[in-house]
């Protein structure tokens, strides 16, 4: 029997992850998303249809799927990019039904974009500051006048944003235009300007593409230790199997805008209806 | 923060070079050392260096394309000159007077602003040029119908859609004046703005506009500008952040509209056509998007330049677009760069800034 989709208005309902894959330390703690049935429609054409996924609270999950499957489409409802014509999407617990990006963001989903899109013209701390916008707390009128406030929360934000810059060892270039940074250096400062949200739900949309073997071994560290160290959860979409399979406790599989298959990369490997999505039909 | 930034450094060369200017400009003129059509210039000057540093605030730092900051400008003008006459005899001084009538000026282009860019923020690009366009002409003909006078009721306003309404229909006690008279505009009024005051409003623009950016609300403008979609991500207000500036740019056209008019005797609102918004438009392409130093040079020389060429008679005009197209060329074109790197050595950092 299909879930009765919870309207706006009710009151926020307690959570019930029926059929989660959330890690086990995770229990008992709140998933920071559940997407329950989300689905929408371009047009005639459905595009993603009857997603439900649980992230637990400090998981690593991966979203695979051929190309065109709907992955990023999902990145974009989670994110209210879209507004998805069907399904309940809970953040910590929290409907996000009537929310935009802006309020999804101050929720705590943060993400990063499958073609790089930073602050270009501006210099890489500035992109870390703007990440940083909805914690840094002064108005118009402080900045032009350079009240006391301003240079306190400046300094705040300095300090903040070199702190978080040294986690991929970037402060030395805090003072370069983003756009003039080398490819990898662009995707790792993408990374910490959705860290300085201070997110509890980060949204990695291909975060190795285009990086060699031993890049994409130092970001396989790089996440764990973002998880470890921020006690976030990571949703990522990832082409790369090894990264996938290397650091995703849970992995989700989508075909043709549909979940075909959810577990660990154990199950996912083993799955037929997944080798059959990726490899096609064995004909015998 | 760390001082040795180099854009403050860049932000500190501009105030010392603005007041650098004013003092050698100052002296020269007290000397008696320019020319009468010059000194006539001064102010205009400002009011429109003021404009290019506004505008720039839209077109280079918010990234929208406006065409119709001239409205503002008319608002301001009139505003402002509405408010110094109607205090020139409550108010004596007229340095306080000049500076009620800017803020008066920059308050009503500011609510301007808000009316206008209600509606226009929710366009993108073109779309959103063309519709400012419109709006500076609504502006322009609005004042047109405009007939406002004092006495000592206080301030008498008519509204002249139908063209059958005239002076008289004011019904001004004895002793009082008119201050606009529809489309002959404002007459009689009192030139007041001063060349100094000028300046001061220059280097309170840039004080706004330059702390503006260096801040966090100037951060989001930015971001808006380089990346709308991952601004949003990050969970930056687009209509907030796109109204402050925009009302923020208006007010300051409105603070140099206020100057402009304050500094003829008679005023019309036609001279706040769309070929005004242009102009001030070129200045600050010209002078580099988001480049507060190149839109003052460039505001400044090619508000002289028209006058410096009445020596060519007709052909000045056809001086003035040649002049520039081969400035366009000399900083956009990578060849002609080079070349002026090549003929003036030391130059070659000056090249890269305005890159």
């Amino acid at each position: 029997m299909p879930k009765k989709i919870r309207s706006v208005n009710e009151s926020p309902l307690v959570p019930v992850p029926t059929d989660s894959y959330i890690p086990k330390r995770d229990l008992g703690k709140l998933p920071v998303l559940e997407a329950r049935h989300i689905g929408i429609d371009f047009g005639g054409l459905r595009a993603v249809d009857d997603f439900t996924l649980t992230v637990g609270s400090t998981e690593i999950t991966g979203l695979i799927g051929p190309n065109g499957a709907g992955k990023t489409t999902i990145f974009n409802m989670l994110t209210k990019v879209y507004q998805p014509t069907r399904g309940t999407i809970l953040i910590n617990g929290k409907d996000t039904g009537p929310m935009d990006t802006v309020q999804v963001s101050k929720l705590g989903v943060a993400r990063t974009f499958q073609n790089i899109r930073l602050f270009n013209e501006q210099s890489v701390e500035d992109n870390v500051k703007l990440g940083m916008h909805n914690q840094i707390n002064y108005g118009m009128f402080s900045g032009i006048m350079r009240l006391p406030n301003y240079w306190r929360q400046e300094k705040i934000a300095h300090e903040r944003a070199m702190e978080l810059l040294s986690i991929f060892n970037m402060q030395d270039m805090a003072h370069m235009k983003a756009g003039s940074l080398p490819y990898g250096a662009q995707r790792r400062l993408e990374i910490i300007r959705a860290l300085g949200t201070n997110p509890c739900l980060l949204l990695l949309d291909e975060p190795a593409a285009g990086m060699n073997p031993s890049e994409t071994a130092e970001l396989m560290e790089n996440i764990i230790k973002i998880r470890d160290t921020f006690q976030i959860a990571i949703l990522l979409i990832e082409h790369d199997m090894n990264l996938v399979m290397g650091i995703c406790e849970g992995i989700a599989v989508l075909n043709f805008g549909k979940l075909i298959a959810k577990g660990t990369a154990e199950d996912i490997q083993n799955d037929p209806v997944v080798i059959e999505a990726y490899l096609g039909k064995k004909e015998d | 923060m760390k001082t040795n930034n180099p854009s403050r450094l860049k932000d500190f060369l501009t105030f010392a070079g603005v007041i650098l200017a004013f003092l050698v400009v100052y002296i020269m003129r007290s000397r008696g050392m320019l020319t009468r059509s010059l000194s006539g210039q001064l102010v205009p000057i400002c009011a429109y260096v003021v404009m290019a540093i506004s505008l720039n605030l839209t077109v280079g730092v918010l990234g929208e394309l406006s065409l119709g900051h001239a409205g503002f400008m008319s608002v301001g003008a009139f505003s402002g000159v509405v408010a110094a006459m109607s205090l020139a005899s409550v108010i004596p001084s007229p340095v306080l007077r000049l500076v009620i009538a800017m803020v008066v000026g920059a308050i009503f282009a500011a609510i301007t602003g808000v009316i206008v860019g209600v509606p226009v923020l929710r366009l993108q690009g073109d779309y959103l040029a063309i519709v400012t366009l419109a709006f500076g002409e609504i502006i322009k003909d609005l004042i047109n119908c405009l007939i406002v006078g004092v006495d000592g009721n206080g301030l008498h306003i008519l509204f002249n859609a139908t063209g059958s309404r005239s002076v008289s229909d004011l019904h001004l006690m004895e002793g009082g004046k008119v201050i606009i008279k529809g489309a002959q505009g404002a007459t009689g009024v009192k030139a007041i703005a001063t060349f100094p005051a000028g300046v001061v409003l220059i280097l309170l623009a840039l004080v706004i506009v330059l702390n503006l950016m260096h801040s966090r609300s100037g951060r989001a403008i930015m971001a808006l500008r380089d990346n709308r979609i991952a601004a949003e991500s990050v969970g930056i207000n687009v209509t907030k952040y796109k109204m402050m500036a925009f009302v923020t740019s208006a007010a300051l056209a409105g603070a140099a509209g206020a100057l402009y008019g304050l500094n003829f005797s008679t005023i019309v609102s036609s001279k706040f056509n769309f070929n005004t918004s242009i102009t001030v438009l070129v200045f600050v392409v010209l002078g580099g998007l988001g480049n507060m130093t190149g839109s003052i040079i460039a505001a400044a020389v090619l508000t002289i330049l028209p006058e410096a060429l009445r020596g060519f008679d007709k052909y000045r005009m056809l001086a003035y677009a040649i002049v520039l197209i081969v400035v366009m060329l000399g900083t956009n074109n990578p060849q002609a760069k080079a070349l002026v790197g090549k003929l003036i050595p030391h130059k070659k950092k000056g090249a890269e800034e305005g890159a």
